[in-house]
């Protein structure tokens, strides 16, 4: 969770959310959360777990090219 | 009766000593049908309490669309961690449980106004030019 509020931080383009999952359940059906933490990236793509800052970063930006 | 107990309130007033810079919490919320903003409201004034550097405001969902604008919430309770500026944190539902550390880190983050995360990622986060909106879905347990 930390990661994605501190890449908002960094870049004025970033927004970092962190959804509590059971009170918003119609979000987790949405987006097909079925463990925790998973990680939206502008509607489409999904990062599943907690990942080092490496590999979110490289995850967030391949989600972020995923056109729909 | 408190959500933070009394040792509780003790480290967490141990970890917000190192805050320098202000924080502002912003909390949406309204009275009913919302099972989390009562409480949520009310751990974001018992949190408040503990660091001078901390202020609070409370608007109401339904009613402040002016802020609800301004800080593009969408859904209730929302917690916006503010420091000099809006850097783009959001918390949607009450911060406890497993929430409740990302919360006082962010809080931390913020009143610094800046992060520990390697210039490699920083530098290549300087260069996004197309708005990213990350939703990290957790539980409270």
């Amino acid at each position: 969770m930390r990661l994605a509020h501190q890449f908002a931080m960094e870049s004025d383009f970033i927004t970092g959310d962190a959804v509590e999952a059971t009170e918003f359940p119609h979000l987790a059906q949405r987006y097909q959360v079925r463990a925790v933490p998973r990680t939206i990236v502008n509607e489409l793509g999904a990062i599943e777990g907690a990942l080092p800052e490496s590999r979110f970063l490289e995850g967030v930006l391949a989600a972020a090219q995923q056109k729909d | 009766m408190p959500i933070l107990n009394e040792r509780d309130r003790r480290e967490v007033q141990e970890q917000l000593m190192i805050l320098t810079g202000s924080v502002k919490l912003v909390n949406f919320t309204q009275e009913l049908a919302c099972q989390y903003c009562r409480e949520t409201e009310q751990l974001l004034r018992e949190v408040k309490e503990l660091s001078d550097k901390i202020s609070l405001e409370v608007y109401n969902f339904q009613l402040d669309k002016e802020k609800v604008a301004e800080y593009r919430v969408d859904k209730i309770p929302a917690t916006v961690v503010e420091g000099s500026k809006d850097y783009g944190i959001r918390f949607y539902g009450i911060p406890l449980g497993y929430e409740f550390v990302p919360f006082l880190e962010a809080v931390k983050d913020v009143s610094r106004g800046s992060t520990d995360l390697t210039p490699e990622t920083r530098a290549v986060l300087a260069g996004v030019r197309e708005p990213v909106h990350l939703q990290v879905f957790t539980t409270p347990t």
